[in-house]
C-alpha cells in the first residue's frame, strides 16, 4: 500500500521538505495532491534520517502545508516509450500535450539513463553530410557526434539547426532515421519556428517534440532534456535508429540547474552555477554515441546562448569540454550577411579526422581543410594589420592572403540556409579558393594531390 | 562484521550510523546492491561514506557493511592491455556481465581468475630474501616481463617455490618471515592505492623521456621520472598531445587514464592503441598500456579515485625496474570531483568553491613520481613520469588548479587557442612554457645526439623570443620599416615555426620524429637562415631570398621518411647554397 503524508514542513523557492517519512529512496519520485484535486511532481534530492527534501517539477504556488498530501511512488522519474512516440508532442514531463491519443508504452524508462560503458562504444567515423561548407568541409559532423552550436542573442542558431536536421544525410544509406526535438525554455515563436519548418519537410512524422516554452516552469527545464535523451535512447538502441537529437536552450537548463542549487545553498562554483555542472552536463551529453549490440546511434546538436557572446562563460565553457567539438556562429559575419555566420577559426569538430579521407569524402580532404584554414588565419592577420597601417603596408603575400580571406567569407562562408552542397562541391570550392593563392604555399597538401586537384584554367 | 544503517543520502555522500569500529578509508558495501563506498570522516559512531555508484535508489535503514580494508589494487599479471573503471573494475569484464551500460553493484575480479599464467621461479629455493626481490617471472606480453616480487615488508627464507601453469591466486611458493610466520606468494598482491608503494631511494631524473614530439623534446623536454603538466582551453588540443606521448614516449610502460573526460577518447584509444606499432619494439602499442576510464558521466567519487588507482598501477610496474609514464587527462575533473565531495560534507572551502587541501593531494599525487632505486637486493632503478593535463575554465591559468599544479611540476606546456586557431600543432605556446630539466639532461644530449645540441634549442628559444619582439614593431609602423636583416630573422623564425615546431600528429613519418632527425631539422632551418644572412649582406634582395623555391622543400622536410632523412637532408643545403649564390650573382651582376 502506498503511504500518503500530510506532514509537509517546508516549502522555499522549488525545495520542501518532507516530515516523518519512512522507506523513501534516493532519486523516487514523489507526487503532491493538492487540495484542489491537483497533482504535482516532486523528486527525493536527499534523505536525512525521516526528513525527506525534494525539488518540485512544477509551481509550488497553491501548495498547502497543512492539507495536501505527499506520495512516493518507490521508483525514479520514467517515461513510458514506445516507438508510436514519433510525429506526437510532449511537455517538458513526458506527458503527451497534442490532444491525441494517449500512447500505450512498452517500456517504462528511468531518464537518468546509466553510463556506456566506454569498452562498448563505437567510435563514431561516419560521415554525415549536412551541405553547409563550414561544417562538412572545415568541421565535419560524423553519425555519434555531439556538437553544439554556440550562438549569441540574436544570431539565427535556429536556421541553422534546422537547415541540419532538414539537410543531414549520409550518404549510401537509407537507413531508419529519427529526430529528438528538446525545447528548453525558448519562447513560442523559436518552437514555433522549428515546428513549421519540420512540417514543411514532412520531417514531422520521424519527430518527437519535448516543449517546454519559457512560460512553463524553470524547474520543468531539468527534466525536459533527459526526457528527450530517454526517448532517443529507446529509439536509437532498441529500435535502432539514427537519431538526430537537438536541444535548445541549454543556458536555459543550466540556470534552472543554479536556481536548484541556490535554493539548497550549495557552495557555488564560478558565477553562481554549482560546482558539480560540469558532471551534470556530462550525463547529458554523454548520452550521445554508438555502442555495440546495437544498429543505432545518436547525434547531438545541443544550442547554447553564450551571454554577452563570452565563450568562457561557464555554460559554453563546460560544455566545449564535454562535447567533440563546437560551431560557433559570429556576429560580424552576420553582419556582413554571411549565412549561416559560422566563426571558422575557434570552430572545431574532434572527430573529423576520422570521418574523412578517401572512401568516405575524399582523399583530398584533410590536406585542404588544413590549408583552408591556416590560409584563412593568416588571411585575417593581415586584414588586421591592414586596418592599423594601411594595404600598403603588407608584404605582396600578405595582400594575396587578405585577398584570400575576403574571398573565402564571402563564397565558402556564405551560401544560405537553403543551399544544400555535396561534399563534392565544397572541396572544389576549397581548392578554387586555394588558386588565389600561389602553389609554392600549398604546405599542408601533399604534393601528389596538389597536381590531381589544382584548378586549370 | 561492522555493519551500520544509513541515515543520510544526499548524492554520492551517504551517513551511516553505527560505525563506530570501522576504519578511516575502509571500503564498505552499501545497500541491498553492494554499492561499494569509502569511509571518508568519522564523527562519533556516523561515518561519511562516498559512494562509487549511482546511490538512486538508496533510503534510510539499508544496510551499510565495512569490508575492514582500505580502498587497494590487484596487482598481477593481466593489467596490462585491460580498461578498468576508476575503481579498478574490468570494463570488458563488465560489458561481458551487464552488456553496454555500466549497472550497478557489479563485481567483477580486477585480474581474471581463470586465465592461466606461466611461470619461471629465478630464485632458489632456501635463498635469503628481501623485500622486493624477485622470486620469478611471467612473460605478460610481448614487450613486458611481469617480475614477480617479494611485497614490501616481507623479508625471509625461500622455502619452496616452482615453476609452472598457475592462476593469479595459486601457490606459487613460500617464505619463513624474519618473524617465523609463513608467507605465501602468489602472482598476485593487493596494495592501498592511496599509499605510495616504498622504494629504496630516490634520485635525481637525468634522461630524458624522449617523446618524438619535437617542440617538447627540443624545447621543453620531461626527463623520465619527471613531472609535467599541459593546460589548455578547450580545443587546444590537450588530449592530442595526451595521446601522442602515450603513443611515442619511450618508456616501457604507459599507464593512461581518462579522469572525468569523453567517453568517446577512451574508445578511440582502445580502439587506435592495437593497432599501432611502438617503434622501438615494432610491438602493438596496447602491448605496453594500460588504461583506467572514468569518463565524466560514470560516478563522480570514483573518479576521485581513479588517479591514486593509476598511479598505484604504474608505481608497481616501476618497482619491477621499468620506466613507466603515467598520464592523467584530465586532473581539473579529479579536483572537481574532490570540490564536489568537499560540498557534501558542508567543509569550509577555498577559492572557486575548491577545498582547502587541493594543494597538499595534488602535491601528494605528482610526488608519487619519480626517478627510484627499487626495493630488492639487485637495487634496480625504475622512473615513474607524472604527465597531468589541466583544463582551467575559459583558458585562464589563474585559476586555483593550474596554480596548485605549476607550484610542484616541473615543466609546463602551455597551450594556446590562438595557435590552435590557426591549427598550428602541438598548440605548445614557446614563449610562456618552460622545462626545468633542461640544464640537468643537457649532458646527455650532447654526449648521446649531438655537441651542440643545448646551443642549437637555445638558438631556437632566442629567435622565437626576438621574432615576438619583432613582431610588435611590426604590428605599429609596417613590416617595410625593419632592416633586411630583421626582416630576415623574421622569414627564419617563421621557417621555424612552421617547418619544425608544426607537427601533423595524424601524418605517419611526421606524428613521431628521431633525435637526430629533429637535430638534423633544426639544423637545416638554422643554415638556411646563416647563408640567407650572408646572401643578403653580399648584396641579395630579402624578398627573393625569402620566395626561393627551395623553402618549400624545406617545409616538406619534415615528413620525409627517417631512412631518407640524411641523404635528403643533405640534398636540400646544397640547393640552398645553390640558389642562394644564383641570387648573390645576379645581384652583383646588376650593380
Amino acid at each position: 500500500m502506498i503511504k500518503e503524508y500530510k506532514t509537509i514542513e517546508e516549502v522555499a523557492g522549488p525545495l520542501m521538505l518532507v516530515r516523518q517519512v519512512d522507506g523513501v529512496k534516493y532519486d523516487e519520485l514523489g507526487e503532491i495532491e493538492l487540495p484542489n484535486g491537483d497533482v504535482r511532481r516532486c523528486r527525493v534530492l536527499e534523505v536525512n534520517g525521516r526528513n525527506v527534501l525534494v525539488q518540485l517539477f512544477e509551481s509550488s504556488a497553491g501548495i498547502n502545508l497543512a492539507q495536501s498530501k505527499v506520495r512516493f511512488s518507490g521508483h525514479g522519474v520514467e517515461l513510458p516509450a514506445s516507438p508510436d512516440m514519433l510525429g506526437r508532442v510532449f511537455n517538458g514531463m513526458g506527458e503527451c500535450i497534442d490532444g491525441g491519443v494517449r500512447i500505450i508504452p512498452e517500456k517504462s524508462l528511468d531518464i537518468n539513463g546509466t553510463p556506456i560503458n566506454p569498452a562498448a562504444r563505437y567510435y563514431p567515423s561516419e560521415f554525415i553530410q549536412t551541405g553547409i561548407s563550414t561544417i562538412d568541409g572545415l568541421n565535419t559532423l560524423v553519425r555519434g557526434q555531439k556538437l553544439p552550436i554556440f550562438s549569441g542573442s540574436g544570431l539565427p542558431h535556429a536556421d541553422l539547426a534546422a537547415q541540419i536536421a532538414r539537410q543531414a544525410k549520409v550518404r549510401g544509406s537509407d537507413s531508419k532515421f529519427a529526430v529528438v526535438f528538446a525545447a528548453v525554455g525558448i519562447t513560442f515563436e523559436e518552437a514555433d519556428f522549428f515546428i513549421s519548418d519540420f512540417k514543411k519537410t514532412g520531417a514531422i512524422d520521424r519527430t518527437v517534440l519535448f516543449i517546454n516554452l519559457a512560460s512553463d516552469p524553470a524547474i520543468e527545464r531539468i527534466s525536459t532534456p533527459r526526457m528527450a535523451l530517454t526517448a532517443a535512447e529507446y529509439l536509437a538502441f532498441e529500435c535502432d535508429m539514427h537519431v538526430l537529437v537537438i536541444i535548445t536552450d541549454i543556458t536555459n537548463y543550466a540556470e534552472a540547474l543554479r536556481e536548484v542549487s541556490a535554493a539548497r545553498k550549495e557552495v557555488p562554483g564560478r558565477r553562481g552555477y554549482p560546482g558539480y555542472l560540469y558532471t551534470d552536463l556530462a550525463t547529458l551529453y554523454e548520452r550521445a554515441g554508438r555502442k555495440m549490440g546495437s544498429e543505432g546511434s545518436i547525434t547531438m546538436i545541443p544550442i547554447l546562448t553564450m551571454p554577452e557572446d563570452d565563450k568562457t562563460h561557464p555554460i559554453p565553457d563546460l560544455t566545449g569540454y564535454i562535447t567533440e567539438g563546437q560551431i560557433i556562429l559570429s556576429r560580424e559575419m552576420y553582419r556582413k550577411g554571411y549565412m549561416p555566420p559560422v566563426d571558422v577559426l575557434p570552430s572545431l569538430s574532434r572527430l573529423k579526422d576520422k570521418g574523412i579521407g578517401a572512401g568516405k569524402t575524399r582523399e583530398d580532404h584533410a590536406g585542404t581543410m588544413n590549408q583552408l584554414f591556416s590560409g584563412y588565419a593568416r588571411g585575417r592577420e593581415a586584414k588586421e594589420l591592414m586596418v592599423v597601417l594601411g594595404e600598403a603596408a603588407l608584404s605582396p603575400m600578405d595582400r594575396l592572403y587578405a585577398r584570400f580571406a575576403d574571398a573565402f567569407e564571402a563564397e565558402y562562408i556564405n551560401q544560405s540556409f537553403y543551399e544544400n552542397r555535396t561534399i563534392e562541391e565544397t572541396l572544389d570550392l576549397g581548392w578554387r579558393l586555394l588558386s588565389i593563392l600561389p602553389k609554392s604555399e600549398m604546405k599542408r597538401i601533399k604534393p601528389e594531390l596538389i597536381e590531381k586537384y589544382w584548378p586549370r584554367d | 562484521m561492522i555493519e551500520g544503517k544509513i541515515l543520510k543520502v544526499s548524492g554520492p555522500l551517504v551517513i551511516a550510523e553505527g560505525m563506530r569500529h570501522a576504519n578511516m578509508f575502509d571500503v564498505v558495501r552499501v545497500g541491498e546492491k553492494r554499492l561499494i563506498g569509502e569511509i571518508i570522516e568519522m564523527h562519533g559512531d556516523r561515518a561519511s561514506i562516498q559512494v562509487y555508484e549511482e546511490t538512486a535508489g538508496i533510503g534510510r535503514g539499508d544496510i551499510v557493511v565495512s569490508t575492514e580494508a582500505p580502498l587497494s589494487v590487484e596487482l598481477g599479471p593481466g593489467l596490462i592491455t585491460n580498461i578498468y573503471d576508476g575503481i579498478q573494475r574490468p570494463l570488458e569484464a563488465m560489458r561481458m556481465v551487464s552488456g553496454a551500460n555500466i549497472t550497478k553493484g557489479i563485481d567483477v575480479p580486477a585480474l581474471d581468475r581463470d586465465r592461466v599464467w606461466h611461470f619461471t621461479a629465478t630464485a632458489e629455493k632456501g635463498a635469503k630474501l628481501s623485500a622486493g626481490d624477485v622470486v620469478g617471472y611471467v612473460e605478460e606480453t610481448d614487450v613486458i616481463r611481469h617480475k614477480i616480487m617479494l611485497p614490501p615488508k616481507s623479508g625471509g627464507i625461500l622455502t619452496e617455490i616452482r615453476s609452472g601453469d598457475f592462476h593469479v591466486t595459486d601457490t606459487i611458493g613460500r617464505v619463513r618471515l624474519d618473524n617465523g610466520d609463513i608467507l605465501c606468494l602468489s602472482l598476485m598482491q593487493k596494495w592501498p592505492v592511496r599509499v605510495a608503494r616504498p622504494y629504496a631511494e630516490k634520485l635525481p631524473p637525468v634522461e630524458p623521456m624522449i617523446t618524438g614530439q619535437r617542440v617538447i623534446d627540443a624545447l621543453f623536454p620531461i626527463a623520465k621520472g619527471g613531472t609535467a603538466c599541459v593546460p589548455g582551453p578547450f580545443g587546444s588540443g590537450k588530449t592530442v598531445v595526451q595521446h601522442q606521448l602515450a603513443k611515442w614516449s619511450d618508456v616501457d610502460l604507459v599507464v593512461y587514464i581518462g579522469c572525468g573526460e569523453r567517453g568517446n577518447e577512451m574508445t578511440d584509444v582502445l580502439r587506435e592503441f592495437p593497432e599501432l606499432r611502438d617503434p622501438r619494439t615494432d610491438k602493438s602499442l596496447m602491448e605496453r598500456t594500460v588504461l583506467i576510464a572514468n569518463t565524466s558521466d560514470m560516478p563522480v567519487a570514483a573518479r576521485e579515485a581513479s588517479i591514486y588507482t593509476g598511479i598505484t598501477i604504474a608505481e608497481y610496474y616501476r618497482d619491477m625496474g621499468y620506466s613507466v609514464a603515467v598520464i592523467a587527462d584530465s586532473t581539473s575533473r579529479w579536483a572537481e570531483a574532490l570540490r564536489e565531495m568537499s560540498g557534501r560534507l558542508e567543509e569550509m572551502p577555498g577559492e572557486e568553491g575548491y577545498p582547502a587541501y587541493l594543494t597538499s593531494r595534488l602535491a601528494q599525487f605528482y610526488e608519487r613520481a619519480g626517478k627510484v632505486i627499487c626495493l630488492g637486493s639487485d637495487r634496480r632503478q625504475g622512473a615513474l613520469s607524472a604527465i597531468g593535463a589541466v583544463s582551467p575554465q575559459g583558458g585562464d591559468i589563474s585559476e586555483p588548479v593550474t596554480q596548485a599544479t605549476l607550484r610542484i611540476v616541473k615543466v609546463f606546456w602551455g597551450l594556446d587557442a590562438q595557435l590552435a586557431y590557426r591549427r598550428h600543432f602541438p598548440a605548445i605556446n614557446w614563449l610562456n612554457s618552460y622545462s626545468l630539466y633542461r640544464d640537468r639532461l643537457s649532458p646527455w644530449f650532447s654526449e648521446k645526439i649531438a655537441k651542440d645540441w643545448m646551443e642549437l634549442t637555445g638558438r631556437c628559444m632566442k629567435l622565437l623570443q626576438i621574432e615576438s619582439e619583432l613582431e610588435e614593431v611590426v604590428k605599429l609602423v609596417g613590416v617595410d620599416a625593419l632592416s633586411a636583416e630583421d626582416r630576415l630573422t623574421l622569414e627564419a623564425a617563421r621557417s621555424l615555426r612552421e617547418d619544425f615546431l608544426q607537427q601533423n600528429a595524424f601524418e605517419g613519418d611526421d606524428s613521431y620524429t628521431q633525435l637526430d632527425k629533429q637535430y638534423a631539422l633544426m639544423s637545416l632551418v638554422f643554415d638556411f637562415y646563416e647563408q640567407a644572412r650572408r646572401a643578403v649582406a653580399e648584396g641579395a634582395d630579402v624578398q627573393k631570398v625569402s620566395d626561393l623555391p627551395v623553402r618549400e622543400r624545406i617545409g616538406r622536410a619534415k615528413s620525409i621518411p627517417y631512412a631518407e632523412y640524411a641523404h635528403e637532408y643533405a640534398a636540400i643545403r646544397r640547393a640552398v647554397g645553390e640558389q642562394l649564390q644564383t641570387l648573390i650573382s645576379a645581384a652583383q651582376a646588376e650593380m
